[in-house]
């Protein structure tokens, strides 16, 4: 009740996902503006919540149905914990995950719903959230009804740090529903990505090679870089039709849109062709030794530094 | 295997977008719709299933400008039956778009109801999962894989990095498609208008649906466009310093 928020913690292969430590950072400070305490949902079965330091508390449901994710085992659940805890706000992620459970919780919990949220405050005891709409060509500032309600915000809008904290705090378990046992949803397994075959519009970091790498003895020196950034690499036309790189590693018109969070160029010129497949990324660092490269115009960052002497010193400086 | 699909029409991001002079919404008055892309996916996916498995194919969507064409470009492309609601608001939620599109399902005989796994506009969250909250039915978001396995749907979930789940859900159920296991057809100029001239769209006047979205929007604004990218000056070592501490802040 009063001023509590409440964060789904997600977790994937006995992780707890960034973006949890990003809501759990949002979340302590909302709770501690507003006088309320700050809660975790975690729907498990058997999960350490050690990690959650941030939160004052954990309400959870531990049942063996929720081991994995499970669209609708983990929403009853959930449902039960917002039940119980009765929060001002829930955060939850806008992810693969938050996104069958957030539309959900708007329904069953008859709790009005803001999406897509780069930000969420409290002003006046209202709850704000501003949207990224429209493919991220118009944001929205929604004020929310009512004396409880749902924000699900997109990964990558706050720091994670501000929510990493150690020191188990206190777990309460509340009764799992019945739904649970006679679930129509049925969690099968794990598909692992087959290694060769990298879907690089699935990656949150990617660093292109463009034509500036030269020759595909370069690539090694590419890759170490995306390895220390936990990304892919990808490629411009040239390297794809110098068959350096499969073409489902083609950024561009006539390769793939990616949006990542991240996005380094290593000699990519820029043309329009190659802009339209990645000019929403997040975070645009370029670089290219011709100062007037359009890829600038695009880039947040850039550098005219040789790529060779920066990429390495880059590498190493992130292992 | 009948398949409904809940088609969302969403304002064609290409051309530029203008906010109302209250800056609480668009300026609808210019805007042209087009079929949301992950609705094509999903209008895509529900045809090939009915190629594979038989059954039919039925696209619902909500009146607009360019409602007609997009439901008969369905049609063209192999869809049995198509609806047109009428009397919604032109700026109505996605609470409000999928509790009209419930009324429309709600009479029908199906399996699976596959929606756009998201749109552009969804400001309070996807259609998919509330039309299956409404509705009491099971449902799988960001799905790009679905089988027929017996009495069962086998799906492909996908989560970042690459990763998938595999669920089985037992029909009936909703399914949020990311995308279809094929790239969406395309039907003919001439198909559309032979369509247009031989098939009827049904009609179906929504009634109040009792939900909104629970919020208001009280500015809507264009973000701000950056100027170029900010060199980064120095030696190898320094730029290689200043874009990871960049890096390590954007992480967290």
């Amino acid at each position: 009740m009063g001023n509590d928020v409440l964060v789904v913690a997600e977790h994937l292969k006995g992780e707890f996902t960034d973006v949890t430590f990003e809501l759990l950072g949002k979340g302590r400070e909302l709770a501690d503006a507003t006088g309320g305490s700050l809660t975790a949902a975690v729907l498990g079965s058997s999960v350490d919540a050690s990690a959650l330091g941030a939160a004052d508390k954990v309400v959870g449901v531990d049942h063996a149905s929720l081991a994995e994710f499970n669209p609708e085992t983990h929403l009853a659940a959930l449902v039960e914990v917002v039940g119980h805890v009765d929060p001002r706000v829930t955060l939850v992620a806008n992810t693969s995950m938050g996104m069958d459970l957030a539309a959900g919780l708007s329904v069953r919990r008859n709790a009005p719903l803001v999406a897509y949220a780069l930000d969420v405050k409290v002003e006046d005891g209202s709850v704000v959230a501003t949207s990224q709409l429209y493919g991220g060509k118009i944001y929205a500032e929604s004020v929310l009804d009512g004396d409880s309600g749902i924000v699900s915000v997109l990964a990558g809008s706050f720091p994670a740090d501000a929510g990493r904290k150690d020191g188990a705090p206190a777990v309460e378990n509340v009764p799992a529903p019945a739904s649970l046992d006679g679930a129509r949803v049925k969690f099968t397994g794990l598909v692992e990505p087959e290694g060769g075959d990298v879907d690089i519009t699935q990656h949150d970091v990617l660093v292109c090679a463009g034509r500036g790498i030269q020759s595909d003895e370069n690539l090694p020196v590419i890759e170490e870089l995306a390895g220390a950034l936990g990304g892919a690499v990808c490629a411009s036309r040239p390297i794809v039709d110098n068959k350096w790189l499969p073409k489902t590693r083609q950024v561009g018109k006539s390769g793939l849109t990616v949006k990542p969070k991240v996005y380094v160029a290593l000699g990519v010129s820029g043309a329009p062709e190659h802009l339209e497949g990645m000019k929403d990324a997040e975070l645009i660092i370029a670089v290219n030794t011709d100062e007037t490269a359009p890829i600038f115009e695009v880039a947040h960052y850039g550098t005219t530094e040789d790529l060779f002497d920066l990429v390495p010193a880059l590498t190493a400086k992130l292992k | 295997m009948n398949i409904v699909v809940p088609i969302k029409l969403v304002p064609d991001l290409v051309e530029e977008l203008e906010i109302n002079d209250e800056e609480t919404d668009l300026d609808r008055d210019f805007l042209s719709f087009r079929i949301n892309e992950f609705c094509d996916h999903a209008l895509e996916e529900a045809l090939s299933l009915k190629e594979a498995h038989g059954g039919t194919v039925a696209v619902i969507a909500i009146e607009r400008e360019e409602t007609d064409k997009v439901l008969y470009t369905a049609l063209a492309k192999g869809a049995d039956r198509a609806v047109k609601v009428t009397g919604v608001d032109e700026a109505a939620s996605s609470h409000e778009a999928a509790k009209a599109m419930c009324q429309v399902i709600g009479g029908m005989e199906y399996d699976l109801v596959l929606t756009g796994v998201q749109a552009a506009d969804d400001r309070d969250g996807q259609m998919g999962v509330l039309i299956a909250s409404y509705l009491d039915l099971p449902h799988v978001s960001v799905v790009s894989d679905v089988e027929v396995k017996g009495d069962l749907i086998a799906v492909h979930k996908e989560y970042a990095g690459g990763v998938m789940a595999a669920f089985e859900v037992a029909p009936k159920a909703v399914l949020g498609i990311q995308a279809a296991r094929q790239t969406p057809r395309y039907a003919p100029v001439s198909r559309v208008r032979q369509i247009m001239k031989e098939a009827e769209l049904e009609e179906v006047e929504a009634e109040d649906g009792g939900v909104t979205s629970g919020s208001t929007v009280r500015r809507m604004y264009t973000p701000e466009k950056g100027e170029g990218a900010e060199m980064l000056d120095g030696s190898a070592e320094e730029v290689a310093e200043k874009i990871a501490a960049i890096l390590n802040e954007r992480k967290g």
